[in-house]
């Protein structure tokens, strides 16, 4: 388990010492999931959903929207009406 | 050298909604005005599946010969990036809609079949204004329905790319799927482009060029990038697997820097959709509602209409045209005239105007109505051409812009005659060459007379009192 890597992904940075304290940990929960890895799932199909519902559309209407001064207004930061974020550089 | 060619085509979907919430989707209001708590990611937010998105894709399935999976999800991708806020992006890993198909492309009269790998459903993400100092985002376009068709490297070269995005683009507004509007952003794309020895059969090493939006870019960068390839691998330098800009003014591809790690987007299934399943019965009602091919409305005009197989192609190339003149053809009854129209004064005037014919003021019927009153006989085809103007700025009925414009056809012998006379003794020396043999000279004679008229006489009246008066 490659505890950096991991960290990067997620965008957060750890300290030495928490690095190698949370390997440990996230050590063990993966060894707990692996237990899972005795059952004979043989010709189970797998799922991303428990329950038996499927197909729940909506009709293709379309309704107003939220006040934009209401939604720029949780913005730390807006110009020109839009939220304004540190500079992208590709 | 044979190079090899994928594209991965992002179209937006004519619909009314957004694809998981009941938001606006359309081009061009002020930014922030189409959102909701679920696009803009707030937390707690449920997203539920736009119907008619399901519909759209699996209809452009059906016109690409795809295999529609009875059973599909939806899955979470996950990156970040200020172009969305929720730091994932919904879409579809490894159960799309649609599998297989194939676009055929015909270049040089040859038919080419171009496959395609799948077709999946995402949202599309927001846009991104850059400021100098800072950049903004602009909610508006994010979450609308965006259609990803991914092909195989089936193309090789630039042009058969530029074909199959021409080819697909007919298909896709022939069906009602997009209006794929490249200013609008409508349809996008990913190429991917190796190059390998003729005779190897194993594929090079491949590079891609992100966010293209327009075809013209596309055969440029293409063309641009294969040699690159070519050239590279002549002088021993190995290709390196990475994502290349296209920079449309100097005209080249640049490596982007490379990232400290690979994608990993880590894709689960999105556990607040529930997946989709299609029976055969809905898939059959989706086929039953598919429009007419071009092919085969080109095939059927010919039949209907009585026109030549390359004008029926012609006229067939864009819907919105062919919906014209079968209008104007069923409302006259004459499908030749109808089609010599929009084949040529229509197709000029839009060309000139740089408009399409959705656009126009002009309907139908009233070039239906034109086209009967030359029929009649009731006015000449000068003067049909300049009612025919008219209408095409404005609009209007055929009959009264004829009255207005006193355009009516003299075709009363005795009304002609006296310019006739008039003609026939002011000009002695045309005369004269006629008799002795002289076809343009009757022309001259003629071409005088419609001049006296002011275009209002009917010219073959004209021309047989010639003949009969200096026969
Ligand atoms: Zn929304």
């Amino acid at each position: 388990m490659d505890v950096e890597y991991i960290a990067h992904l997620a965008r957060i940075r750890l300290t030495d010492e928490e690095k190698e304290r949370f390997a440990g940990q996230l050590g063990q929960i993966l060894a707990y999931v692996e237990e899972l890895g005795e059952l004979d799932v043989e010709g189970v199909e797998p799922t991303a959903h428990a329950v038996p519902v499927h197909n729940v559309f909506r009709e293709d209407v379309a309704r107003p929207g939220l006040d934009r001064d209401t939604v720029l207004g949780n913005a730390p930061a807006t110009r020109s009406d839009q939220f304004l974020v540190p500079r992208i550089i590709e | 050298m044979i190079a090899s060619v994928g594209l991965e085509v992002h179209v937006q979907l004519r619909t009314n909604s957004k694809m998981f919430c009941g938001c606006e989707n359309r081009f061009g209001h002020d930014p922030n005005v189409q959102v909701c708590p679920v696009c803009l990611g707030y937390p707690g937010a449920l997203p539920v599946i736009n119907g008619k998105a399901i519909e759209l894709t699996v209809k452009t399935g059906l016109l690409l010969g795809c295999t529609i999976n009875h059973r599909s999800k939806f899955d979470r991708k996950n990156y970040f990036y200020p172009d969305q806020a929720k730091n994932y992006q919904v879409s579809q890993y490894d159960q799309p809609l649609c599998s297989g198909g194939h676009v055929d492309i015909v270049l040089d009269g040859e038919t080419k079949r171009i496959g395609i790998t799948r077709i999946h459903l995402e949202e599309d993400v927001a846009k991104n204004i850059h400021f100098g100092d800072a950049s903004g985002i602009d909610f508006n376009r994010g979450g609308t329905p965006l259609m990803e068709i991914v092909t195989e490297p089936d193309m090789s070269n630039a042009d058969e790319a530029f074909a199959f995005l021409s080819a697909l683009k007919q298909i896709l507004q022939y069906g009602g799927v997009s209006d794929c509007n490249l200013e609008q952003g409508n349809i996008r794309c990913d190429i991917n482009a190796s190059v390998r020895p003729s005779g190897s059969d194993t594929l090079g090493v491949k590079t891609e060029i992100k966010n293209m939006n327009t075809f013209k870019g596309v055969h440029r960068a293409l063309k641009y990038e294969i040699q690159r390839q070519i050239r590279d691998i002549e002088k021993g330098r190995e290709i390196i697997q990475e994502t290349r800009r296209w920079d449309d003014e100097t005209g080249v591809t640049a490596s982007m820097r490379t990232k400290e790690y690979a994608h990993d987007y880590r894709y689960f299934p999105e556990p607040d959709l529930l997946p989709v399943e299609l029976t055969d019965a809905q898939i059959e009602a989706w086929k039953e509602g598919l429009p007419e091919m071009p092919a085969d409305r080109r095939d059927r005009m010919v039949r209907d209409y009585g026109i030549p197989e390359y004008d029926a192609g012609v006229l067939a190339a864009d819907r919105a045209v062919a919906d014209f003149f079968e209008a104007t053809a069923r409302a006259c009854g004459n499908g030749k005239a109808a089609s010599n129209w929009v084949m040529t004064d229509m197709m000029r005037c839009l060309s000139e105007r740089e408009t399409d014919i959705a656009s126009i003021r002009m309907a139908p019927e009233q070039l239906a109505a034109l086209i009967g009153l030359v029929d009649k006989k009731v006015i000449n085809m000068p003067a049909a051409r300049e009612v025919f103007s008219i209408l095409f700025e404005q609009g209007g009925d055929p009959e009264t812009i004829v009255k207005d414009k006193g355009l009516v056809q003299v075709s009363d012998e005795g009304a002609i005659e006296g310019m006739v006379d008039q003609v026939i003794g002011e000009h002695a020396k045309s005369v004269e060459d006629y008799k002795a043999g002289k076809q343009a000279a009757l022309q001259f004679l003629i071409g005088q007379v419609m001049r006296i008229s002011k275009g209002k006489a009917n010219p073959q009246v004209v021309r047989e009192l010639f003949m009969r008066k200096l026969g």
